[in-house]
């Protein structure tokens, strides 16, 4: 699981949104919507990151990819800083990375047929055209669990399931090492996401893939993940591998995360841990530990001072938890 | 479909008219001076005007005029706003203000009198009104094409088209215009009857045109002085003026619909 070489190290990324406000629109306020944030994926893995809605994670995944511009930090993919990179060197870059959407309706442009939105791909790079490529683009279809004759026609004729596999196939026409899955099942039902899944697994394996899936739904995350990190309002909370974070969850918010996940079996009796409150404005977030107003355990210290990085034993192990308790 | 048959055919009279009227043998500006003024009989079929020209050859080369004016200046104003009301939407920031500003100025003056200042600079003849259209009218393409692309831009297809590392004008050309196209050709279809007004107006006022040569407006202008012995002069231009208009009018009230239909059955997208 982590045996493998680092393919994207993220340091102290930053995002801040700007308001503006007033007569000349000047910038009143900053929404960090992410505050310092750092991970490490390894090549050939999945890295889960998880949180509630507007914790920043999403715009963790659109950073990295440079669709938004970050405020601060260092973005290493295969030894290259993807922050310090041109027009030009940014599109070669991007052959190597690429996204899957949350939304299989609006991701895909109606006013194009299947072939060519997979296709385009391949024609902007000029790495195919002509006979070459409707072979590409078929076996592509046919990897992907679509029909070849499916690239004459349109995305409305499709399923959400069936447009998120085009989503997918146009993800992979390039070839990339790795890809971003963006709550990529999070608009599918129950059985869609299923089979969504096992194809994301099996093409990980089939091309040595490695992802950033970001979703708020645990169970996806545990299904896929290597190694998972929590976020709450632009911040991490813990870090650790997928099977430790399940097993032994430190940050309370984990805990509370972990106690809320539906378990699919109802006879099992447990304590829920149930949070009070709502998720702070990211406008004016908490002072100190940002979930300090809804822990459960909240201390003094927490409400003034920043947790420290905590590394838990073993440290081969890589858990990482931001919390006061551990220090 | 169906009610729109009576509309369509006009227009589709009023283009070949414009089109195939000079292979008919016409007589314009041949003076007839013992049939000055006489009305709609049986020597000519919409009589003649005050120097004895006949009126249906002059209408027919007003037909011409007022097609080939409305039609150049649509393209004109058509290309040139949509692409500056995208691009700018489309790289957004100064540029963007800019622009923004620019349209502002332009619709804070009454189109029409800015056409008329235009012209009457740049001095009468048919070119000068043509320019002087577009000038004016390119305004409203951009306004609208900037306001659709600023909306389209926001989907999660553009950001996945940047993703993949299509060039900016790749994003233009395949994902944001054919998006937008569908207002933009409602409203160049009312564009048309716009500048057909508009040039007859010109003209009216002696800044289309010159004569000898005929114009709808001008026809009209010619006729008012003899508004109460010689009314064809002024009623049959007009007549046609107004039926073209009208026909304009509500094939694009049709086209409208129509696209609309489309774009609510074939292309159900959600946000």
């Amino acid at each position: 699981m982590t045996n493998g070489k680092p393919l994207l190290q993220v340091h102290h990324l930053k995002k801040y949104f700007p308001i503006r406000s007033g007569l000349f629109s000047r910038v009143s306020s900053w929404v960090k919507a992410v505050d310092d944030v750092s991970l490490e994926i390894q090549e050939g893995t999945t890295f889960g990151l998880v949180g509630e809605s507007g914790c920043g994670k999403t715009t963790v995944g659109r950073t990295i990819l440079r669709l938004m511009e970050p405020t601060e930090g260092t973005a290493l993919f295969e030894g290259e800083n993807l922050f310090q990179l041109d027009a030009r060197q940014l599109r070669q870059t991007r052959r190597r990375m690429q996204i899957i959407f949350q939304d299989p309706y609006s991701s895909l442009n109606p006013r194009m047929t299947v072939g060519s939105l997979i296709g385009e791909p391949l024609r902007v790079h000029g790495l195919a055209k002509g006979v070459a490529l409707d072979t590409h683009v078929r076996r592509l279809l046919d990897r992907v669990g679509l029909r070849p004759e499916h690239q004459s026609r349109y995305p409305h004729e499709f399923s959400g399931g069936q447009r998120q596999r085009i989503g997918i196939a146009r993800a992979l026409a390039l070839n990339p090492k790795f890809i971003v899955c963006d709550e990529a099942v999070s608009a599918l039902d129950v059985s869609i996401q299923a089979q969504i899944l096992n194809l994301l697994g099996d093409l990980q394996q089939e091309f040595h893939l490695s992802y950033l899936f970001i979703s708020h739904d645990l169970n996806v995350v545990q299904y896929l993940a290597d190694h998972i990190a929590v976020m709450y309002l632009g911040k991490l909370m813990e870090v650790a591998p997928a099977t430790a974070l399940f097993e032994n969850p430190k940050h309370p918010y984990t805990q509370a995360l972990l106690s809320a996940n539906p378990i699919p079996d109802p006879s099992a009796q447990r304590e829920r841990m149930l949070l009070s409150g709502d998720v702070p404005s990211p406008l004016n977030p908490p002072a100190g530990c940002r979930f300090h107003t809804r822990c459960p355990e909240v201390m003094d210290i927490c409400k003034t001072q920043d947790p420290p990085l905590i590394h838990i034993s073993p440290p081969q192990n890589r858990h990482q938890v931001w919390c006061h308790l551990y220090s | 479909m169906i009610r729109c048959w009576g509309p369509l055919s006009l227009l589709v009279l009023w283009c070949l008219i414009a089109l195939l009227g000079p292979l008919f043998p016409l007589t314009p500006n041949q003076i007839d001076l013992p049939n000055i003024l006489t009305g709609i009989g049986s020597q000519a079929w919409l009589g003649y005007d005050d120097l004895g020209r006949p009126m249906f050859d002059r209408l027919v080369i007003g037909a011409r005029t007022s097609f080939i004016v409305a039609i150049s200046v649509v393209t004109v104003s058509f290309i040139m706003g949509s692409l500056l009301g995208t691009c700018s939407a489309y790289i957004g920031g100064v540029v963007d203000l800019v622009l923004v500003r620019m349209i502002d100025i332009f619709l804070a003056f009454p189109g029409i009198l800015l056409a008329i200042a235009l012209a009457g600079m740049m001095g009468p003849g048919i070119e000068n009104v043509v320019i002087a259209l577009a000038l004016v009218g390119w305004v409203g393409y951009a306004r609208l094409a900037r306001a659709q692309v600023l909306s389209v831009k926001e989907q999660e297809h553009v950001v996945a088209a940047i993703a993949i590392g299509t060039k900016p004008l790749g994003i233009i050309s395949r994902h944001l215009l054919p998006l937008i196209m569908a207002p933009l050709i409602v409203e160049a279809s009312f564009g048309i009857a716009g500048t057909v007004i508009a040039e007859a107006g010109l003209s009216f006022l002696g800044l289309g045109v010159q004569p000898p040569a005929a114009s709808w407006g001008s026809m009209i202008r010619d006729g008012t002085r003899y508004m109460l012995v010689a009314p064809h002069m002024v009623v049959v231009p007009g007549l046609a003026l107004m039926a073209v208009v009208l026909a304009i009018n509500i094939f694009g009230d049709w086209l409208r619909d129509w696209l609309d239909v489309k774009a609510g059955t074939r292309h159900t997208s959600r946000s």
